[in-house]
């Protein structure tokens, strides 16, 4: 009777341990989760104001001036981009970036991929673990970008893919990442990075008479990779962010989860307890009796 | 004039100015007061905040970068900064 006691007494334990290993873990990502946030809002008037230069610039003219960039080839040769996390207790958060790059390349690269076209550059541990496995093409250059999150490290990755890009490696270059919603939810999208598409031209009334120096082709060139860096940086947030949300609202779950598992675990250690008290009185009850007998 | 600084990571800096000095990719210059819309790249080099006319209020290096300047408001974009 005693050791079924103990037994329970042990599993409550365990299960109590757990339940602060998720709490801190909630905890935590909470913390990291609002810094991830405030990271994204720090960047976005950088973000916007790039783009804003860019449009002006475009808009200020008659002549095309979109450059080498934004060219279209053949789709050819594919670059996918995913960005995943490190680490996992993460919910579905890893295994849905994966499950998502696979499904883009069986829908829509399939042909390139039977011809070996379809290379992967994984930014993030739990990503590339996975994929390598598998027959992709994988590439871990820029695996460790979490590791040193810093807009330098980020565009390092943003240069080579513009450099590839240049040297006609590829043809096409997408992300795959998780876009920041809110803590809850994350959506999962395919982006294409390059070429870089049509700006538009904005119309209306006419702009103010910009200087420009150098001259406008010249800027945009600038320009063009400074955006694709952002785009990328902005990804990887998003991606930073998203993972931070989808591990506090795992580890929610799991606290929960562990709370109604202590619950039931108690009934069942008071139904053992209360067996082994009633026993034991009836052992003490009938033994009196039989020597008062 | 208005100056706001930029970096993909924060805001470095923003505030009323005299003017700013600026490493332009061909060379250096000033935005003052009133300055004609313009939009220019940056090179390597030095940027200098003109807080009152004899005082620097700071002072950045930076790797590259852009400005543009409209209706007396100067954004500067840069990227690779160190203060000074």
């Amino acid at each position: 009777m005693s050791g079924q006691l103990k037994e329970v007494r042990n599993r409550i334990k365990s299960v109590q341990s757990t339940q602060q290993i998720t709490k801190a873990m909630k905890m935590v990502s909470a913390a990291k989760l609002r810094r991830a946030q405030d990271a994204i809002t720090q960047m976005r008037p950088y973000a916007q104001k790039l783009q804003e230069m860019l449009s002006n610039i475009v808009s200020s003219g008659d002549d095309d001036v979109s450059g080498s960039l934004a060219v279209e080839r053949g789709k050819e040769r594919i670059l996918l981009i995913v960005i995943t996390s490190d680490r996992g207790l993460a919910g579905g958060y890893n295994a849905n970036i994966v499950k998502l790059a696979k499904e883009t390349i069986s829908s829509r690269y399939s042909d390139q991929f039977k011809k070996g076209n379809v290379t992967i550059w994984n930014i993030g541990k739990k990503g590339f673990e996975s994929l390598s496995k598998q027959n992709y093409k994988t590439n871990a250059d820029f695996k460790d970008v979490f590791l040193n999150l810093h807009f330098e490290t980020v565009q390092a990755a943003s240069k080579a893919a513009v450099k590839a890009f240049e040297n006609k490696e590829f043809d096409v270059v997408e992300l795959i990442y998780s876009e920041f919603k809110n803590a809850a939810t994350q959506k999962f999208v395919v982006e294409r990075f390059l070429p870089i598409p049509k700006v538009e031209r904005k119309g209306g009334q006419k702009k103010a008479d910009f200087i420009f120096e150098p001259a406008k082709e010249q800027l945009v060139a600038e320009l063009m990779p400074k955006i694709l860096n952002t785009q990328l940086f902005k990804a990887v947030l998003d991606a930073h962010a998203s993972e931070h949300g989808a591990r506090m609202t795992a580890m929610d779950k799991a606290s929960e989860n562990a709370n109604e598992l202590l619950k039931t675990l108690k009934i069942s250690y008071n139904r053992a307890r209360q067996a082994a008290i009633t026993t034991e009185l009836t052992e003490i009850v009938s033994g009196a009796a039989a020597l008062n007998g | 004039m208005t100056l706001e600084i930029l970096t993909p990571e924060k805001r470095l800096y923003s505030g009323d100015v005299y003017g700013v000095q600026l490493p332009g990719i061909d060379g250096k210059f000033e935005v003052l007061n009133r300055h004609a819309p313009l939009v220019s790249a940056l090179g390597k080099g030095n940027i200098k905040v003109i807080k009152d006319k004899n005082t620097t209020a700071a002072n950045f290096t930076i790797e590259s970068g852009f400005v543009e300047v409209l209706n007396n408001k100067a954004t500067v974009l840069v990227e690779g900064v160190t203060e000074v």
